[in-house]
């Protein structure tokens, strides 16, 4: 299941004078069971990229390779590759179009020709799993609120059981709790199934907190790529391009400035949280 | 995908064409478009080929988008050229096989018939290329005003196509994201009879319909917040002024479409059959 690209450029409206250089050499690799989150500046790239990993946009150059074969090659097929690759959009209203949501989410399931009970019955575990209220089942897509329709996207997308599930900013528009819930759901599903999982997201503390690699992307060009404290060890940089590592990476480099001896690897706040314990009980007990 | 249909395709650029009053450019292009279709003789077409040529050097649009324009009427012009071509009988026979016959008439008539419509695309795409559509129809709706005397809501028909206009690249934009989704999803648009097909389109055309109305529902709500109430007493902000430029190039229209006529009337310069 591994997906690689391999020196992908995309252009835009090739040709006019609205041309746009939107992916610039990317190569980069996905194993089998990864969590990768890409994260960026707001025009970076990002969702150009995710594009390509199911084939929805044919790179201007460069070649992809699905479990070794060449996405781009004839006859390959691309409806196969598509059930394998799910891809849940920026923005769930592009998506909702059935009368009541059950039917709008057995519509993944319809198009890889299954039959009736089994596209319900996938549907209904996709719901559950997204945590969407069974009473609104029949309830229009349209009134929903935006995280509720959110789910219902997301869950339209898993109803399909992709083997690699793509999520472009899920959590965007959600309340603290609703985005907790919907990370927490995905990265349950990834520990469950194997599945693997990338997420696209804005904010470093989500992804310091759920992936185990990131991909840094600026102006269309990949800049960093590698393990999540790897990456943030570059806080640096990332502020260049107007990144900022997660706040606890800039609370244990200060401290570390001022003299506590702390390990500045920290990512999220329980691992900093036990970090600064750990050394200030040592400090007490080489005091004693 | 969908974004690769142009209409009225604005072309960004710095030249002195970009800067003339929208109210000027389409004024213009008329006077010009009626020169062409007044015009019959060669020496008036070798004029409207300089001035065009003139222009196009002036606007810094590249040739090719200039081109672009000419692909939608090619058909058209394929069909007027051999009408023309084979269904005027008059004038000395030049070719004749079977049942066809060419006159030395019905080929100046569809030699000329194909300039003049080569020439009126490309002269009204250089004005939609250097104008805006805001300006355009800023220009329009100028021009019109006099039209509001007898009652013609001008302010109000110019703000509907101004809205127009500015929606058709947002609702394209729009269907690309659904139909992205929707094949996303293993939504199949390709394949299948005409029923199958119309079907397929279900799902992209539910979300753009609803996406269409919610947009158009917040742009009425930000109008009327904005406490936007129809042109009555509105001012502008860039009023349209006429400038220097405005004026010479009036003055440049006006010289070629007399020296168009004049050449036309006084040397027709013949070569040939034409
Ligand atoms: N359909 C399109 N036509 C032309 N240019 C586009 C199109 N879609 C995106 N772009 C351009 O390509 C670049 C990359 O866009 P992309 O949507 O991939 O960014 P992104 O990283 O997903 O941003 P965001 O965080 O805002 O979602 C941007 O500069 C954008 O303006
Ligand atoms: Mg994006």
């Amino acid at each position: 299941m591994s997906i690689k690209l391999e020196h992908v450029n995309y252009i835009y409206s090739a040709g006019t004078a609205y041309e746009k250089h939107a992916l610039k050499d990317v190569s980069l690799e996905i194993l089998p069971g990864q969590f990768v989150g890409i994260i960026g500046h707001t025009g970076s790239g990002k969702s150009t990229l995710i594009q390509h990993l199911n084939g929805l946009v044919k790179a201007s150059s460069g070649a992809i390779y699905y479990n070794g074969e060449n996405i781009y090659a004839d006859g390959y097929d691309m409806k196969g590759l598509r059930s394998q690759v799910g891809l849940v959009f920026q923005y769930p209203e592009h998506q909702l179009f059935e009368e009541d949501v059950l039917s709008d989410v057995c519509f993944g399931p319809k198009n890889q020709g299954l039959s009736k009970e089994e596209c319900e019955k996938r549907a209904r575990e996709a719901l559950e799993l997204v945590g969407f209220p069974e009473k609104q089942y029949h309830q229009s897509p349209f009134e929903l609120s935006g995280g509720q329709k959110r789910r219902a996207a997301i869950a339209g997308v898993l109803a399909m059981r992709p083997k690699v599930l793509v999520l472009d900013e899920p959590t965007a528009g959600l309340d603290p709790a609703g985005r907790d819930d919907i990370l927490d759901q995905v990265r349950y599903l990834h520990d469950q199934t194997g599945m693997t999982v990338v997420l696209v997201s804005h904010s470093m503390e989500d992804v310091a907190r759920y992936v185990e690699r990131i991909i840094v992307m600026n102006r269309g060009e990949k800049m960093l790529d590698g393990a999540v404290r790897e990456v943030f060890s570059h806080y640096k940089e990332l502020e260049q391009v107007g990144l900022a590592a997660p706040q606890v990476t800039y609370v244990m480099h200060d401290l570390q400035e001022r003299g506590l001896p702390v390990e500045t690897a920290a990512t999220t706040v329980e691992e900093a949280a036990a970090e600064i314990l750990r050394v200030l009980r040592h400090g007490k007990r080489s005091d004693t | 995908m969908i974004r690769e249909i142009t209409i009225g395709q604005y072309y960004p650029a710095d030249s002195v064409i970009h800067r003339l009053d929208p109210r000027v450019k389409i004024v213009c292009t008329l006077l010009f478009l009626i020169s062409l279709f007044v015009q019959n003789s060669l020496s008036g077409y070798v004029i409207a080929t300089l001035f065009l040529v003139f222009v196009i050097r002036a606007s810094k649009v590249p040739f090719r988008f200039i081109v672009k324009g000419l692909k939608a009427i090619i058909l058209l012009l394929m069909f007027t050229v051999v009408m023309n071509l084979f269904l005027t009988k008059e004038g000395a026979v030049l070719l004749h096989f079977w049942i066809f016959t060419i006159t030395e008439n019905g080929l100046r008539i569809s030699v000329f018939m194909a300039i003049r419509l080569i020439y009126l695309i490309i002269g009204s795409s250089l004005m939609t290329l250097t104008t805006t559509p805001n300006a355009l129809t800023d220009g329009i709706e100028s021009l019109l005003r006099p039209l509001n005397r007898f009652r013609v809501p001008v302010h109000e028909v110019a703000m509907i196509m101004s809205i127009a206009l500015r929606f058709i690249p947002i609702l394209l934009e729009e269907t690309d994201k659904i139909m992205k989704a929707q094949i996303a999803r293993g939504a199949d648009l390709e394949s299948g009879n005409m029923i199958q097909r119309t079907k397929a389109m279900v799902p992209i055309l539910v979300p753009l319909f609803v996406s269409a109305f919610r947009r158009a529902n917040d742009l009425a709500l930000a109008m009327e917040a904005r406490c936007y109430c129809g042109g009555e007493g509105r001012t502008k902000m860039k009023p349209l002024v006429y400038k220097r430029q405005d004026y010479a190039a009036y003055v440049i229209v006006v010289a070629y479409v007399v020296l168009a006529f004049v050449a036309g009337r006084f040397a027709p310069l013949h070569i040939w059959i034409f």
